[in-house]
C-alpha cells in the first residue's frame, strides 16, 4: 500500500510494539505528529526535550522495552543530546526520533538546522540520516534491532521533513537480519569449564554484578549461581537490585561509596567474577592495587569491555543471562556439598567485616539524609521503583535503599546527568501506572529539570519526589570538605524557590519536614496521595556520603564514618 | 610495553559517514592515527580501509575490538608485516639543479621508479614500496632539495597460502 514517510514510520512503531512516546513537537516533525495523533499510541508532552529522552530511558529501564522519544530538528535534537549521552553510558535501549529540515536543504544552514547525526556520533550506539523514501522502513526496524540487542543502546534516527511527506509504496519487513552486526550471546563452553573449576576450586570467591545483569535479566541466574557456589555478591551502581539487597551474601555496592565489606571482599578475594560490568573507575579506584592477588573471570557481551581496565584471566563473551544458565548447568550437576565448610572462614570474615563498619551515620537534631531513605525503605516495604538524580541523594539512595528486585533502581550511572530522576520517574510510571514510583532528589539537581513538574501534573501521574535539601550542590561541597579546604566554591544554594509553593504552583502537592519528628508524617501523607507530590526535607547541611574513597586511592583506603 | 606500530585492515560500509564514525572513534579515544587510505573495494558497496597506528597490544586489542563493534565495519584484523603485502606511493617533487640531473636520474634507476614530470627546475618522481624503500630514497634526493612530497600511506593485503 502507498503510505507516506509519516505513516511508515507509524506502522513500524506499531509492528515494534511502541505503545508510548515522550516527545515534543516542532516544524519539522509536525507531518510525523498529524499522523501520530491518529494512531492508539500515547504520546507525553514533555516540557523539554532533555526530559524527553530521560523519560523514554526511564520507561525502558524499568520495563526493559525499547523507549522511544520524538524531537525536531536543530535546538529539539540538540536538547536531546544530553538524554541520548545518558542513555549510551548505561546501555539503555531506546530509538531517539528527531526531525530534519527537507533533503534540499541539508548543510545550507537553515533555520532549525543541526548536523545531529554528526553530533551523536560518539553518543549512539549507531544513528542514521534518512534520505531516501526507500531505506525508511528498514532504517526504523534496524534502529530498534540494534537498539535492544547484544549491549543495548540508543539509535538516533534523523528524517528531514520531505521524506516524512513523501509517499512510498510500503510492505512490512517482517524480522530482519544484519550482515555486519552479530552479536555473540552463546559463550565458549570450553571457557565456561574453566569458570566452574576456578568456582570449585576458590577459597575467597566475589561476584561483581553489573547492569548487564539487568538489561538481559539474569537476576534470577545470578541469584541462583551465589546460592549453589555460596558466593557473596556485590554490584556496582548500575546493577544495584541484580542481587537481593537484604541476601545474606548481598555484600552491597562497590568502589568510591561502596560498603566497607564489599570493598575489603574483593580487595582480599581470589576470584572476582565481573558480570556484565565494566570496571569502570568509580568501582576500581587505583587499578594496580584492585583485587590484587584475585583471578578475574569477565563475562560481558560487549568484547570492547574485556581488558579495558584490568586484566583478565578467561574472558567470556556472552550474553550474561545465557552464560548464568551455562555455568549453573555445569555446577549443578557437580557435587558441591563440600563448599559449605570450605566457605565457612570466607564468609565469617565478611560478617566480621560487616559487623564491625556497617554502613553508618550519626543521628542528630537535625534531620539525616540518610534517615529519610531508611523511613522511606520502611514505609515503602522495599518495594517502590526508585528513581535518583545524581550526586549525594544517588549514594545514599543505594546505600540506605536496600533493592529486592531488578529494575527498580533507575539511576544516571555512567554519564551522572543531574535532572534525570524527574523525568525518568515520568517514565518509570507510564510503564508502571500502579506502582508507586519516587525520585529520590537534591535541591540543585531537582532543579535542571523541574519543568516536568507540568509534564507529571497533566498526565495525572502520582510521581513522589522526595528532595533531600541541603542547601548546597553536596557532593562537589564533599569534595571541597574533605580535599579542599572546605573552600566551598559554587556550591551554595541557599537561595532556591519555596519547593512547597513550587509544587502548588504547578498543582501538584508539597509537604515539607524540617525536624526529624515530622519525617514520617510526610512520608506518609506524600506517598499515600494519588497526586504528583513533592516532599521536601530540610537536612543537615554538611553530610557527607561515607564510605568514601578518595579519588585515584584504593579501594580499602576509605574514609569512614 | 613498547608503542609500536601496527597496520590495521578493515572492511566497511561504503556509505557517507563511515570514515568519520572511524575517525572520531580514534580522536574520541585517544588511539593514534600515523595514516589512513581509503577506496572502493571490487564491490561497490564496500570499501576497504587500511590504516597505520601506533599502540601497544592492550590499546591494538581495544582499537581492534572497538572498530569492530561500529555497525558499518563488516571486517577488521592487524596485519604483521610477515604474512602481508605492504607498499606505499609517494610523489616526490625535487629541486633539479643542473649538476644534479644526473645523479637523479641515477637514483631513480636504481630504484627503478620514475620521473613523471620534469621542469625546468624540477622533477616529480614517482615512486613505490614499503616504508624503508621510500625512506631510503628520501635520504638520498634530501640534499638535492625536495620541495613537496605527497604519501598515500601504507595500503596493505593479506598474503595468500603459497
Amino acid at each position: 500500500m502507498k503510505l507516506t514517510g509519516a505513516q511508515i514510520l507509524m506502522e513500524v512503531l506499531k509492528e515494534e510494539g511502541v505503545d508510548t512516546i515522550f516527545g515534543f513537537p516542532g516544524g519539522a516533525v509536525i507531518d510525523i505528529y498529524d499522523e501520530l495523533m491518529k494512531t492508539d499510541i500515547r504520546h507525553i508532552l514533555v516540557r523539554h526535550e532533555q526530559g524527553a529522552v530521560h523519560a523514554a530511558d526511564g520507561y525502558a529501564r524499568a520495563s526493559g522495552k525499547v523507549g522511544v522519544s520524538l524531537v525536531t530538528s536543530g535546538p529539539g535534537a540538540t536538547n536531546a543530546v544530553t538524554g541520548i549521552a545518558t542513555a549510551y553510558m548505561d546501555s539503555i535501549p531506546l530509538v531517539v526520533i528527531t526531525g530534519q529540515v527537507p533533503t534540499p536543504l541539508i548543510g545550507n544552514d537553515a533555520f532549525q538546522e543541526a548536523d545531529i547525526v554528526g553530533i551523536t556520533r560518539p553518543c549512539t550506539k549507531h544513528n542514521y540520516l534518512v534520505k531516501d523514501i526507500d531505506k525508511l522502513a528498514r532504517t526504523i526496524k534496524e534502529a530498534f534491532y540494534i537498539a535492544r540487542t547484544g549491549r543495548p543502546g540508543p539509535v538516533l534516527i534523523d528524517i528531514p521533513k520531505n521524506v516524512g511527506s513523501a509517499v512510498f509504496e510500503y510492505k512490512s519487513l517482517g524480522e530482519i537480519r544484519m550482515d555486519s552486526y552479530n552479536p555473540t550471546y552463546k559463550p565458549h563452553k570450553k571457557q565456561l569449564k574453566r569458570v566452574a573449576d576456578l568456582i570449585k576450586k576458590a577459597e575467597k570467591p566475589v561476584i561483581f554484578a553489573g547492569g548487564g545483569v539487568i538489561l538481559s535479566k539474569a537476576a534470577e541466574e545470578l541469584t541462583h549461581l551465589a546460592r549453589i557456589g555460596l558466593i557473596p555478591v556485590t554490584t556496582s551502581l548500575m546493577g544495584i537490585g541484580a542481587f537481593p539487597g537484604l541476601d545474606p551474601l548481598c555484600l552491597g555496592m562497590l568502589g568510591m561509596h561502596g560498603t566497607f565489606r564489599a570493598n575489603m571482599a574483593v580487595s582480599d578475594s581470589d576470584l572476582l567474577i565481573g558480570i556484565g560490568v565494566r570496571f569502570d573507575d568509580r568501582v576500581t579506584g587505583k587499578i594496580d592495587t584492585f583485587a590484587p592477588d584475585a583471578d578475574i573471570v569477565h563475562i560481558d557481551i560487549d568484547p570492547t569491555s574485556i581488558r579495558k581496565n584490568v586484566p583478565v584471566a578467561i574472558p567470556v563473551v556472552g550474553d550474561c543471562k545465557d552464560t548464568l544458565a551455562m555455568i549453573n548447568q555445569i555446577l549443578d550437576k557437580e557435587k558441591l556439598a563440600d563448599l559449605d565448610e570450605k566457605r565457612r572462614p570466607w564468609l565469617d570474615q565478611i560478617q566480621h567485616w560487616k559487623d564491625t563498619k556497617p554502613l553508618a551515620y550519626k543521628q542528630s537534631e537535625v534531620i539525616k539524609p540518610q534517615y529519610v531513605i531508611e523511613k522511606l525503605h520502611e514505609i515503602t516495604k522495599g518495594e517502590a521503583i526508585i528513581t535518583t538524580e545524581v550526586g549525594q541523594n544517588q549514594m545514599w539512595a543505594a546505600q540506605f535503599y536496600h533493592f529486592a528486585k531488578p529494575n527498580c533502581f533507575i539511576t544516571s550511572g555512567g554519564l551522572g546527568t543531574m535532572g534525570f530522576g524527574l523525568p525518568a520517574a515520568i517514565g518509570a510510571q507510564m510503564a508502571f501506572p500502579d506502582q508507586l514510583v519516587v525520585d529520590i532528589a537534591g535541591d540543585g539537581s531537582i532543579q535542571m529539570n523541574i519543568q516536568e513538574m507540568a509534564t507529571a501534573v497533566q498526565n495525572k501521574l502520582p510521581v513522589k519526589i522526595v528532595i533531600l535539601n541541603n542547601r548546597y550542590l553536596g557532593m562537589v561541597r564533599q569534595w571541597q570538605d574533605l580535599f579542599y579546604d572546605k573552600r566551598y566554591a559554587a556550591t551554595d544554594m541557599t537561595h532556591a524557590p519555596d519547593f512547597v509553593k513550587l509544587a502548588e504552583a504547578y498543582g501538584a502537592k508539597g509537604f515539607r519536614a524540617t525536624k526529624v519528628e515530622e519525617v514520617e508524617d510526610v512520608l506518609h501523607a506524600g506517598l499515600e496521595s494519588s497526586e504528583t507530590v513533592i516532599m521536601e526535607f530540610v537536612v543537615e547541611r554538611e553530610e557527607n556520603v561515607y564510605p568514601m574513597v578518595p579519588a585515584g586511592a584504593s579501594i580499602t583506603e576509605m574514609l569512614l564514618v | 610495553m613498547s608503542e609500536n606500530k601496527h597496520v590495521v585492515t578493515m572492511l566497511v560500509d561504503n556509505e557517507p559517514g563511515v570514515l568519520s564514525r572511524i575517525v572520531g572513534l580514534f580522536s574520541g579515544r585517544g588511539f593514534n592515527i600515523e595514516s589512513l587510505c581509503v577506496a572502493e573495494t571490487i564491490d561497490p558497496l564496500i570499501s576497504r580501509i587500511t590504516l597505520v597506528t601506533r599502540a601497544d597490544m592492550t590499546i591494538l586489542e581495544q582499537i581492534e575490538k572497538q572498530l569492530n563493534k561500529l555497525i558499518n565495519v563488516i571486517k577488521v584484523r592487524e596485519l604483521a608485516k610477515d604474512e602481508s603485502v605492504q607498499r606505499e606511493m609517494a610523489l616526490i617533487c625535487v629541486k633539479a639543479a643542473p649538476e644534479h640531473r644526473a645523479e637523479i636520474l641515477r637514483i631513480v634507476d636504481i630504484f627503478r621508479c620514475k620521473v613523471v614530470d620534469v621542469a625546468s627546475e624540477h622533477y616529480t618522481i614517482e615512486i613505490t614500496g614499503d616504508e624503508g624503500k621510500l625512506a631510503a630514497i628520501l635520504n638520498l634526493l634530501k640534499p638535492m632539495g625536495i620541495k613537496k612530497i605527497a604519501r598515500t600511506g601504507i595500503i596493505a593485503l593479506l598474503r595468500e597460502p603459497k
